[in-house]
């Protein structure tokens, strides 16, 4: 396993307490594999790719459990090693590559810089590289871009960029934050064809963050479902969206307003709102808008295998689990 | 193409060959819209959707003369408002109002939300002349409240207690506060959560029922789009290639750039396919648009006609339109 | 790139004719105001009126009167004071002249090197005890009065302890010309200089503190983060020139306004006969066309500074050259 998450708990001192944002989330991670950790906003999804980078820089901020990378314990790491690692091993990529890049230099100088903190080669050989690597994402005319500021290239032109800069030091853990976000959805669908390619071109692993179930379904082998900085569902992602196991998976799947077959009269909506981190309810965090809750979830529930998957719910348990999903035929 | 499509009784609102440009430094000029036509009837959805910079958030800006468009013609029931005094369309802008999409922003900060949806109720005179009296516009608030699904606690409050979705709530309520007939939504659910985007997606559709509104529905999401609208205009670059009823639009798109907008969509759901293989390019620059078809750059059946010969929108046998010289589906 | 320059440079000389327009106007044009009277001085005799009128051309219309007074200031250079009778009024400036940019551009490199090295500091250990120090540095340099700290400067250098082996290289109060002798020069200027920069390393270095600040929140610095750089390299390299653009247009302003005049206390308490100096004596004389060729010598400062400042806004930050 490249990357094994036992029990991380992100903690932020919220109006002079510490305040859980992610509790006990633990997944791992294989070679060349894609795993899709989604969720809405507030679900602790980005603190937990930042806990893993090392750049949670909150003052008070506390970091607990493990998170070992090829082996190796990254929670209090010292800053020195650590840098050695950002960058070089686990390579991020955020979700505006407008805001994301530094303004003031050109795109071929940032990649550049990255090659040349990490390793010692001479100016001209890092532009070739940065060059080729801005080839190979698809860039036309490569050499003219790398020349060029980020705020004169296109959102697509820039995503590929910040991607080729991530690949320079050919990572074994690339951590993509929202990466297409902010795209437009032809170009969306361009770079999620480049981030699939990935594993095939460089071998590397992606942890992909977002909040958009269609993207988690073309994109990753398996899925991670966080609610309220909680691991609410994890799984196989084919399975987790055939036969969702958490009500919670199946509710905000069947929100999503379908694309095709027969229109819904009414959309089926979770009602509420998520609850915010300080006011998480003791028992599962989602019982306040599940339309499955019972007495059972004032306890938190553990996370529990139940087929493929794993599913902090107590309905398989008590042998009633969601029924499969129904998916309206695609007519191409 | 001098055909406009204002033919059928009497639209709510309909655009004429409407046109905004701006100047972007050195004489060069970006036409966001360029001569865009259609018409929206009574009790309508119409979806506007398209990727960043097609045009159609100003188009609905334009519909209501939020921007003054630099050509063409907007007539609101039977009206020409395009070039109307603002003291004579100050009674019409009660009868059309707007939802933005950032529904903070949209809110001042500082003020109860009682005040900011009063707000309308204030300004403008009752419809029988004079102003309403405060016991009128107490009840009416507490309708809007329960219209839009909001305590009626909520007035007292200020719009940073609520979340994203209840905001857009009060938002709407304020839009709703004259009784408007036209609702024009730029983006309304694209900034929330995906659980709370079928609530107020929902709810614009019991609006429409209860209260027989018409709306332009602008958008990015086509599935958002297909579930509220009952047709859609689909926009690249300034102008529409394809307009229609939306179940047909988007099942059996004709125009090339509809179905690669559609094929692009990540759906949730784990194919077996391969997924088709996504457009190339970005979308051109606005202010240089590409000869012929806007559209041929990356389209992937665009022949040599394509280059040099634009294609106007024309209509097809079912009944939509199309701005395509080779449409997907036979004519 | 060129193009923009190329226009900034033209809406330079733009606003220049206005503003000698402007001040022309306000001095020799008031209505119920006679120039002849206030140029000639009080109790001026008719011959000496008369000859003012004629060489001013206060007989002819407005436009020939601009003329005449702008080829005077800029052209035969022989606009003369009528207060101190025969004094010219233009090489009296361009002798002022190098006084104040001496005095000017040494203080603002202290302030520049001191207040970015004071602002990086406090920004790059935010929080600690060395942060706080040197922002409560910073302001008492801004609540010291220029012309007290110059008098005790003076007091201590010049008097009490002028014997001493600290002090002894103080020359005397006065300027000492750059040409005829550098050390000399640097010596007479060392504590004018220090004394002028209190006052701007503390807004400066306030400023730039607030600015670094700011700019750690932004995506790049994290995404600069993430790349594996170090702390110091992240700061200075990304965070610092996205950060000085505050500073560098309050510098322009700061810098032309001392060069035309603004240095007057520390002029006065250091004995230096700048700019400053000259048009405090003007005013207090109301010598009018001292006063009009002051005025003239600020504007063009101001003006000039102000398209510096924009063309390094250019050098610095690539979207402005765009023109986004």
């Amino acid at each position: 396993m490249l990357l094994v998450v036992r029990d991380l708990t992100v903690a932020l001192p919220i109006g002079g307490r510490l305040v859980p944002i992610v509790e006990s989330v633990s997944f791992t991670l294989g070679a060349r594999e894609i795993l899709g950790i989604v969720g809405e906003s507030g679900s602790g999804k980005s603190m937990t790719s930042l806990a893993i980078m090392g750049l949670i820089d909150v003052p008070g901020a506390r970091v607990s459990g493990s998170v070992r990378f090829r082996g190796r314990e990254l929670v209090g790491l010292a800053p020195r090693a650590y840098r050695a690692l950002r960058g070089r091993e686990i390579a991020m990529i955020f979700q505006d590559p407008m805001t994301a890049f530094t303004p003031v230099y050109t795109v071929g100088r940032q990649i550049d810089e990255q090659i040349r903190v990490h390793q010692k080669i001479s100016r001209a050989d890092a532009r070739s590289r940065t060059v080729r690597l801005l080839g190979d994402m698809g860039v036309p005319d490569p050499e003219r871009v790398a020349g060029r500021y980020p705020h004169q290239l296109s959102g697509g032109l820039r995503q590929r960029a910040m991607i080729a800069m991530a690949l320079s030091c050919n990572p074994a853990l690339l951590i993509a934050d929202e990466p297409t976000t902010a795209l437009d959805v032809t170009v969306q669908a361009q770079i999620l064809d480049l981030l699939r390619g990935l594993r095939r071109e460089y071998g590397s692993s992606v942890l992909l963050i977002t909040h958009d179930m269609g993207v988690v379904a073309e994109t990753c082998d398996r899925t991670l479902v966080l609610y309220s900085g909680l691991v609410a569902e994890r799984g196989p992602t084919g399975a987790l969206f055939a036969q969702p196991g958490h009500p919670y998976t199946a509710a905000l799947l069947d929100s999503i307003p379908p694309l095709h077959g027969p229109r819904p009269a009414r959309l089926p909506s979770i009602p509420g709102s998520p609850p915010v981190p300080a006011e998480r309810p003791a028992g599962c965090p989602f019982a306040p808008r599940c339309a499955y809750a019972h007495e059972a979830c004032a306890v938190r529930p553990a996370l529990v295998a139940s087929g493929v998957q794993d599913i902090a719910c107590v309905l398989p348990a008590e042998g009633r689990p969601l029924p499969p999903r129904f998916v309206a035929e695609m007519s191409a | 193409m001098t055909r406009l499509p204002v033919d059928s009784p009497a639209p709510l609102i309909a655009a004429q060959d409407l046109r905004m440009t701006y100047r972007v430094g050195r004489g060069q000029v970006l036409r966001a819209l360029d001569g865009v036509s259609l018409s929206v009837q009574r009790g309508e959805v119409l979806g506007l959707v398209g990727e960043s910079g097609c045009g159609k958030s100003t188009l609905g800006r334009c519909l209501l003369r939020l921007v003054q468009p630099s050509g063409g013609r907007v007539v609101f029931d039977g009206t020409d408002i395009t070039t109307l005094p603002e003291r004579r369309l100050r009674p019409l802008r009660q009868e059309m109002q707007m939802v933005f999409q950032d529904s903070y922003a949209a809110l001042n900060p500082r003020r109860r939300v009682g005040d900011l949806v009063a707000e309308p109720l204030r300004v403008h005179p009752a419809p029988g002349g004079g102003w309403r009296s405060r016991a009128d516009i107490a009840a009416r608030l507490a309708e809007l409240m329960d219209l839009v699904g909001l305590p009626q606690a909520a007035l007292a409050r200020y719009p940073h207690e609520f979340s994203g979705g209840q905001r857009q709530r009060i938002n709407i309520a304020r839009a709703l506060a004259l009784s408007p007939r036209l609702v024009v939504a730029d983006e309304p659910v694209a900034a929330l959560d995906v659980s709370i985007q079928a609530q107020i997606v929902n709810l614009f559709m019991d609006l429409r029922d209860r209260l027989g509104l018409t709306y332009v529905f602008v958008a990015h999401d086509l599935a958002v789009v297909r579930q509220i609208s009952t047709r859609v205009a689909v926009m690249y670059l300034g102008a529409i290639v394809e307009l229609g009823e939306a179940d047909a639009v988007l099942h059996r798109p004709a125009h090339p750039y509809t179905a690669a907008l559609i094929a692009a969509v990540p759906e949730p759901v784990v194919r077996t396919e391969g997924l088709p293989p996504p457009l190339r390019g970005d979308v051109p620059s606005p202010i240089a648009p590409p000869p012929g078809c806007r559209f041929h750059t990356r389209c992937p059946v665009a022949r040599d006609r394509c280059r040099v010969d634009p294609p106007t929108l024309r209509g097809l046998p079912d009944g939509r339109e199309v701005a395509c010289h080779y449409p997907l589906v036979e004519t | 790139m060129v193009m923009a320059v190329l226009r900034r440079l033209g809406q330079t000389l733009f606003v220049l004719v206005g503003i000698s327009v402007l001040v022309f106007l306000v001095f020799f044009a008031t209505p119920g105001a006679d120039p002849t009277a206030r140029i000639a001085g009080r109790n001026a005799s008719s011959e000496t009126m008369a000859r003012v009128r004629v060489e001013y051309g206060f007989d002819r219309p407005l436009p020939v009167q601009y003329a005449r007074m702008m080829e005077k200031l800029f052209v035969t250079r022989d606009l003369t004071s009528y207060v101190n009778r025969g004094q010219k009024v233009v090489p009296e400036i361009l002798e002022a002249a190098p006084v104040t940019v001496s005095l000017v551009s040494g203080a603002a490199v202290i302030w520049v090197v001191l207040s970015v090295a004071m602002g990086v500091i406090a920004a790059a250990l935010r929080g600690s005890w060395v942060d706080r120090g040197l922002m409560m540095l910073g302001l008492v340099g801004i609540s010291i009065p220029v012309f007290w700290l110059g008098q005790v400067v003076n007091l201590v250098t010049q008097s009490r302890y002028h014997e001493s082996w600290l002090f002894s290289w103080v020359p005397g109060l006065g300027y000492v010309p750059l040409t005829e002798d550098p050390l000399g020069w640097f010596r007479a200027l060392a504590l004018p200089w220090l004394t002028l920069a209190v006052l701007f390393v503390g807004i400066y270095s306030r400023v730039l503190r607030a600015d670094l600040v700011a700019v750690q929140s932004e995506d790049f610095m994290r995404t600069a983060r993430a790349k594996g750089l170090s702390p110091a390299r992240v700061l200075l390299v990304h965070g610092l020139r996205t950060s000085m653009i505050t500073f560098v247009s309050l510098f322009g302003l700061d810098f032309a306004q001392l060069v035309g005049g603004g240095a007057l206390l520390t002029e006065v308490v250091f004995g230096l006969q700048g700019v400053g100096r000259l048009t405090y004596q003007a005013l207090s004389n109301l010598d009018l066309p001292l006063i009009m060729a002051t005025v003239m010598y600020s504007a063009v400062f101001v003006v000039i500074a102000n398209a510096v400042v924009d063309m390094l806004y250019l050098l610095l930050d690539p979207r402005v050259r765009d023109g986004r």
